[in-house]
């Protein structure tokens, strides 16, 4: 269930996700603010039915309990670590070295449709996702920092097992990754009001070889519509252009990626030829990246996250738009290298 | 407060003794009674403490001899630190079925059970959320010996609140606590010199400070809460950003990889790392505390806070060590304080706070109080005193004994 929000594995059997009980999807926080939980409890769950017992009983309990928004941790100004573990030194750092060129020099970003990311609240980014180690979410993040008229922090949604990683995991925490999961998304978008970005391929995008660039992969069950229906936040479709070839992936080697743990081992122009650093390396394609009209989630009826034809009908119409306008795009550039 | 009469189970933990200490205070508190299986490490005033373990039969005679209608449970054992694994499984599992095998029962007095859990439920995984609520339960199978206690702990709790509904029943997940307690497991590793880390990790961890668990005892004794809440400070800190804010370096020394096997060569140099911090060091754990906070609960401290409190501490402490003398329970002189006629308690000055003598306003006196009084009084006090009761509660005893009295002396202006 957490694959489904756009960063893991969705094939059946494989990934950690599936392992993992699915009582956990009823029990995410509600989205809608005055409605009580629900007070009849689940006979088979007693865990749950003292905490539900605890909701509705409520003597000298003040504030309607569903809506916990206005206890959010106060920000403490001596800190410079958000309690996500967004740090703003190192984040800060690295997007004065390796951002700055990336988005300046080597890619040449060109953005459209800035003005469709909103201003203030929350909103999610729903982007195509390529590239061995893609490299279009920090990309989006540096467009909105540069190009916005009012520049606000965007939390990458990622594979969750990214954490377990010795360092790597460390490192995506601290420059605005958010590991996967349900809940996670809910906090950013319902109580924070924070903008999410999600990859709703998940690791079909990067994984997938040169010869199927800009086809969009399967939108997994749509789990990314539903957490967006229930913070009534809307939805941003993103196609980014140049990506597929800065880093194309020529094959898999499936046997390295078993006996190390890793998500994939890619070949690439330059990994492993040339070390583990090679991973690091593009190709100076360029970058575009489109912003998309805002799709509303917030006006198809009470509890539309229950109704699971049209979580999906409108999954299907966001991937559809994407990979619309991503053709639209790949037939109007004359150049892979200069656009 | 509901509360009148209270048994606390694990007086002599760090929470309990300080929970009896602050419940003292409290003059509508009739009765606290202090039960665990070793001596109690805080002065107490009027706390009754009675050396017991968790048998059922002996925990089910003192709460029906001394009706108690509230249960406090802080004995749970979490940091593999502080215990031996038989030792805490007797502790958490088998104790908390006897305690609550004490409380029910229809003929029970108990009307409140609250219950100190512990964070730990939850485990410690690459795919939690980065935020537990309470309702989330463990989305995977426990690990360790510990944490299955602990689950278990719970859905007997569970079970508890389902068959005593008129029971007001509460769980507070605890967080990892900071403060004077030094053996659990995060304290003594903040408390080395050099703070050992696992290379590649930085993972968030959230504290919560010891005035703050006394605090949120007291808070689910003074209201009704009935439910599980999260008790965990606000703001969750890198750990890099503790060990920072402590002042102290930090050494990344236990590898990614074999790392448990790290931690046993640790163990044999003298550093002892439980599994379970182990992977608190990898992934970390964060909380939601906002029900409890909704629940009318303000804390006292943020995690940051309660580091830089403990900094302060830290340096305190060689300072301090050679200081005051710990305080030490003898039974003899307890008891001697507690029932011995000659103890004078209005100069204890504590003591005034809960005597029935402090009663101030007349209609909180009983009417035998009232009675005892009668005989003292001046005739024309006690003509006053005959029309304000007669206006006012009217004791049909309370009028007899004035008009008594009044009989026994002679009219007022005769002399």
């Amino acid at each position: 269930m957490y694959g489904a929000l756009g960063g893991v594995d969705q094939s059946p059997g494989g990934g950690n996700g599936a392992t993992l009980p699915c009582e956990n999807r009823p029990s995410m926080p509600e989205a809608e603010p005055t409605k009580l939980p629900d007070t009849a409890p689940d006979p088979d769950t007693p865990t749950r039915e003292l905490v539900l017992g605890g909701l509705s009983g409520g003597g000298g309990v003040p504030a309607a309990r569903s809506d916990l928004r206005h206890f959010l941790p106060g920000l403490e100004p001596e800190r410079h670590v958000t309690d996500w573990g967004r740090s703003e030194l190192v984040e800060g750092l690295v997007d004065r070295t390796v951002y700055d060129f990336l988005y300046h020099y080597w890619f040449r970003v060109e953005v459209e449709g800035i003005e469709n990311v909103p201003a203030e609240g929350a909103a999610l980014l729903v982007s195509n996702h390529a590239g061995a180690l893609p490299p279009d979410g920090i990309m989006i993040a540096k467009a909105i920092r540069e190009e916005h008229r009012h520049p606000r922090p965007l939390h990458m949604i990622v594979d969750s097992p990214l954490k377990g990683l010795p360092g790597l995991g460390m490192l995506i925490a601290k420059v605005g990754g958010v590991p996967a999961h349900p809940a996670n998304l809910h906090r950013l978008l319902f109580d924070e009001r924070q903008l999410a970005l999600v990859f709703p391929e998940g690791r079909r995008g990067p994984e997938k070889p040169l010869k199927d660039r800009y086809r969009l992969r399967r939108f997994g069950e749509g789990s990314f519509v539903e957490a967006a229906m229930r913070a009534r936040a809307p939805i941003v479709p993103v196609a980014v252009l140049g990506t597929e070839e800065a880093q194309p992936t020529f094959a898999h080697v499936s046997l390295l990626r078993r006996l190390t743990g890793l998500p994939r081992i890619p070949v690439t122009p330059t990994f492993p030829l040339l070390g583990p650093l090679g991973l690091m390396l593009y190709l100076p394609a360029k970058v575009r990246i489109r912003f998309l009209e805002p799709v509303p989630t917030d006006r198809l009826g009470d509890e539309a996250w229950n109704d699971p034809a049209q979580i999906q009908t409108l999954a299907g119409d966001i991937r559809a738009l994407i990979q619309e306008n991503l053709l639209e795009l790949v037939g109007g550039r004359s150049s892979v290298w200069l656009g | 407060m509901d509360s009148r009469r209270i048994l606390i189970i694990g007086l002599s933990s760090n929470w309990g003794g300080r929970l009896a200490q602050a419940l003292e205070r409290e003059p509508e508190v009739e009765a606290i009674i202090g039960v665990d299986s070793s001596d109690p490490r805080h002065e107490l005033d009027r706390t009754e403490f009675v050396r017991v373990d968790t048998q059922h039969a002996l925990v089910r005679r003192i709460v029906n001899a001394a009706a108690i209608d509230t249960v406090i449970d802080t004995r749970l054992m979490v940091d593999p630190l502080t215990a031996s694994l038989g030792r805490a499984h007797e502790i958490n599992a088998i104790g908390t079925a006897n305690i609550l095998g004490a409380c029910s029962g229809s003929q029970s007095p108990v009307r409140k059970l609250v219950f100190k859990s512990s964070a730990d439920y939850y485990g410690c995984e690459p795919h939690d959320p980065a935020f537990f609520t309470e309702e989330m339960g463990r989305p995977h199978s426990p690990r360790t010996a510990i944490e299955q206690d602990i689950v278990d702990a719970e859905e007997l709790l569970a079970g508890f609140a389902a068959r005593n509904r008129d029971a007001t029943v509460t769980v507070l997940r605890v967080a990892s606590a900071i403060g004077v307690e030094e053996h659990a497991s995060y304290p003594a590793l903040l408390g080395l010199p050099i703070v050992p880390t696992i290379l590649g990790f930085d993972p968030r961890c959230q504290f919560i400070h010891e005035d703050d668990i006394v605090g949120v005892l007291e808070h689910a004794v003074r209201y009704q809460i009935p439910g599980i809440f999260n008790a965990a400070a606000d703001g969750v800190l890198a750990l890099s950003e503790v060990i920072s804010l402590l002042g102290k370096p930090m050494l990344p020394i236990l590898p990614p990889w074999g790392t448990t096997f790290a931690a046993s060569q640790l163990r044999r140099a003298g550093l002892r790392i439980p599994v379970e911090m182990l992977r608190q060091l990898r992934f970390g754990r964060g909380l939601d505390n906002r029900r409890l906070k909704a629940s009318g609960y303000s804390y006292r401290y943020t995690t940051r806070e309660a580091v830089v409190r403990l900094r302060a501490q830290q340096r305190l402490r060689p300072l301090l060590r050679s200081g005051a003398e710990p305080y030490q329970y003898e039974r003899a002189v307890e008891d001697f304080l507690r029932w011995s006629p000659s103890v004078q308690s209005a100069s204890d000055g504590r003591g005034a706070s809960w005597s029935p003598l402090a009663k101030t306003s007349y209609d909180d006196l009983s009417g035998e109080e009232v009675i005892e009084i009668v005989t003292s009084l001046e005739a024309d006090a006690l003509a006053a005193l005959a029309r304000y009761e007669a206006s006012h509660q009217a004791r049909r005893a309370v009028l007899a004994a004035i008009q008594r009295s009044l009989s026994r002396q002679p009219p007022a202006g005769a002399a």
